[in-house]
């Protein structure tokens, strides 16, 4: 047997002994999650992702749209208020100078991080259930990169001059400072924002093109006609088509690891106590996809509900999730742990008191809601009870987005209001105008995201369809694959 | 079959299994034709050998949009702070590769992305809102679940009685001539 089965290739003899020793052994067939249940077809997964766009709009659409877009005002608001008065009215004053603007653009941008780890690093892994949820998660990126941008550009303080910080010639003829981790970011998020959009554009195409071929009023068809481009189905096309994925993926992957890591370079390339550690880039991005992650289950759980989505978004693809939420919680857990182990280790009485501090002094509120929102309520996610109460499962991520936040808080506002020149310490609060601003977002974010609902295909009906046991090309479609069982194609060969 | 077209674009036959599809792929393939093409709701895999279809071309577009960005960052930021308004920080060289190199970096990964949504474009011969096939009234089913093998009047062997045998053959369902 180990004879037969270590030869790479095989006499006719070798392979009709094979053939019958595996007969004789009956491997286990090893199922494969099925990731579209309750037998529908390729017609039905048409049907529910159109239909959404093309039903008529619900009334609970118009009552959360107006509902989100009164929100959205706050942000308008607040922004008002600090252009036409200056940046004093914001919470900001020595020590701390960066509040909740920083804290809230690091928490936007990391929500953003899942959907590209879903739409790239999903991809390069071959993890299929990322079909139903990678184009919601891809706009939640893309919103959330827009809330995110909206904090550092009105930070910058005079906000018609936020051009300098693009190289961008001016009356003075200086440039931009290329040593600056600030303007690193600039060309992270910019860049970071523009391959989301091209991404997320670019694998809507072939259901733009399927709701303009099944348009029935003109403004529909000029609409999703003049996006699709002209798209036509051609395998000749789905070759290139999925060369480009592929490479975007190939793409974003480093880059979407690039971005937060130079978000958190802001931090760890200065040399304040509780920001100067190496930690600060693995352990920012882990975070990013924790919260990305708590976001997406926070929005998908609810549309999954209203559009009858089950047999799309199953419990296998919850528990995917949930797994992941474990694991980067766990991370962010560990990295919490080996802070204060190195800021001990390290010997640095200053590093040492801001860790120390940081737990116990005067923000240490917001300190243990970050521990227990962040490292104990994902460990619950072990259980796969819990995983399966998709209220619980809710609530949790609820939680997590609740505690990323106030991660965020924790690191800016404790290492800046205590440090090293006791005299000027200082306590933060924030004004009505930060929290305005930053409650505005959420607004803002949700107008995006139920147009987005609204107009555009929510899942890639083409990707969903490709994981089907229908698609497969040789007939293996029963749902299940094993890694004993040998196949023969007679036909195939391009394995 | 309806009435002889005026102006005939192409023989279109549909199947609904994606086995049977696929083994008709490879015989259209075998039978030597070269103006003709499938249209699938999904990609389909492994489609691409069936029909004779070398590796894409979009990876060169890639690969030039990465390199223009690498260099244009690596340009920018030497002539904005090492030769046009050289900076004093720290007593550091006004350029080096190192520091501005998270700049480079995302250049060169905005390019590449560029590159290769223009490669897609360029190479599907996209945007063309107008095509001979668009004209088939039940064009939608290819988004739904039909697949089409199309084969062109322009094609050197085709001839539209035997095309048309050729494609009940190879187990179309229905065949229908689109005109242009």
């Amino acid at each position: 047997m180990s004879h037969a089965t270590a030869e790479v290739t095989l006499t006719p003899e070798e392979q009709k002994a094979r053939s019958e020793l595996i007969a004789k052994a009956k491997p286990v067939d090893i199922p494969r999650p099925i990731l579209v249940t309750g037998g529908k077809d390729f017609h039905w997964v048409t049907e529910k992702i159109c239909g959404i766009v093309e039903g008529k709009t619900p009334l609970w659409w118009w009552i959360l749209f107006l509902t989100a877009a009164c929100m959205a005002t706050f942000t308008l608001f607040g922004l008002t208020w600090l252009v036409s008065t200056g940046v004093g009215v914001w919470g900001l004053a020595n020590p701390v100078n960066w509040g909740w603007a920083i804290v809230n653009f690091v928490f936007w941008i990391g929500i953003g991080h899942a959907g590209t780890l879903i739409s790239a690093i999903l991809c390069l892994l071959r993890q299929k259930w990322r079909t139903s949820i990678n184009r919601a998660a891809e706009a939640m990126t893309i919103f959330a990169v827009v809330c995110a941008g909206i904090f550092p550009l009105f930070h910058v303080g005079r906000v018609w001059f936020a051009w300098w910080l693009f190289p961008l010639p001016n009356s003075n003829w200086i440039w931009p400072q290329f040593r600056s981790p600030l303007e690193w970011d600039v060309f992270a998020v910019s860049t970071y924002g523009t391959v989301s959009v091209l991404f997320w554009y670019m694998g809507m195409i072939p259901d733009l093109a399927n709701l303009r071929d099944r348009a029935k009023v003109l403004w529909r068809k000029l609409f999703y006609g003049l996006f699709a481009m002209g798209w036509r189905n051609s395998n000749r096309h789905w070759r290139n088509y999925e060369m480009a994925y592929l490479l975007l993926a190939g793409l974003s992957t480093p880059l979407v690891l690039s971005v937060h890591t130079i978000v958190s370079f802001d931090f760890a390339a200065s040399n304040l106590p509780g920001w100067h550690t190496t930690i600060f880039p693995p352990y920012f991005v882990a975070g990013a996809i924790f919260s990305g992650f708590g976001m997406v289950l926070t929005l998908m759980l609810p549309l999954r509900a209203v559009y009858g989505l089950h047999n799309l978004i199953t419990q296998y693809h919850i528990d995917c999730m949930c797994k992941i939420i474990l694991a980067t919680g766990s991370m962010v857990g560990y990295a919490y742990a080996m802070e204060f182990f190195i800021a001990w280790y390290g010997g640095n009485p200053y590093e040492g008191f801001a860790f120390i501090n940081r737990a116990f002094g005067q923000y240490a509120w917001a300190y243990w809601i970050m521990i227990s929102c962040n490292v104990i309520s994902p460990q619950l996610f072990w259980f796969k009870w819990v995983r399966e109460n998709t209220w619980l499962v809710w609530i949790i991520c609820g939680f997590v987005n609740v505690g990323m936040w106030f991660e965020r808080f924790v690191i800016t506002v404790t290492s800046l209001a205590n440090d090293y020149l006791p005299s000027s310490w200082g306590y933060y609060s924030p004004t009505i105008v930060d929290i305005f601003t930053f409650f505005g977002t959420f607004g803002l974010f949700s107008v995006l995201f139920l147009l987005f609902v609204r107009f555009l295909p929510l899942m890639p009906m083409g990707e969903l369809k490709a994981v089907m046991p229908a698609a497969d090309a040789h007939g293996h479609g029963s749902g299940t694959q094993g890694q004993g069982v040998p196949h023969h194609d007679s036909e195939g060969g391009h394995h | 079959m309806e009435h002889q077209p005026k102006a005939l674009y192409c023989l279109l036959g549909t199947f609904t299994k994606t086995p049977e599809f696929f083994e008709a792929a490879g015989k259209v393939r075998d039978a030597g034709y070269k103006k003709w093409d499938t249209f699938t709701p999904f990609p389909v895999h492994g489609l691409d050998a069936q029909m004779g279809m070398k590796r894409s071309k979009v990876p060169m577009f890639t690969f030039c949009g990465g390199l223009f960005g690498f260099c244009l960052g690596t340009l920018i930021t030497w002539y904005m702070n090492g030769w046009d308004y050289p900076l004093i920080v720290g007593g550091k060289p006004f350029w080096s590769p190192v520091f501005p190199f998270p700049v480079m970096y995302e250049l060169t990964i905005l390019n590449a992305a560029f590159g290769t949504l223009l490669g897609m474009f360029v190479m599907n011969m996209l945007p063309r809102h107008n095509h001979p096939l668009f004209n088939y009234p039940d064009f939608v089913r290819s988004n739904d679940d039909t697949f089409f093998i199309v084969i062109e009047k322009s094609d050197p062997k085709f001839n539209r009685e035997a095309t048309e045998a050729f494609l009940k053959e190879i187990g179309a369902e229905e065949i229908h001539a689109v005109e242009a």
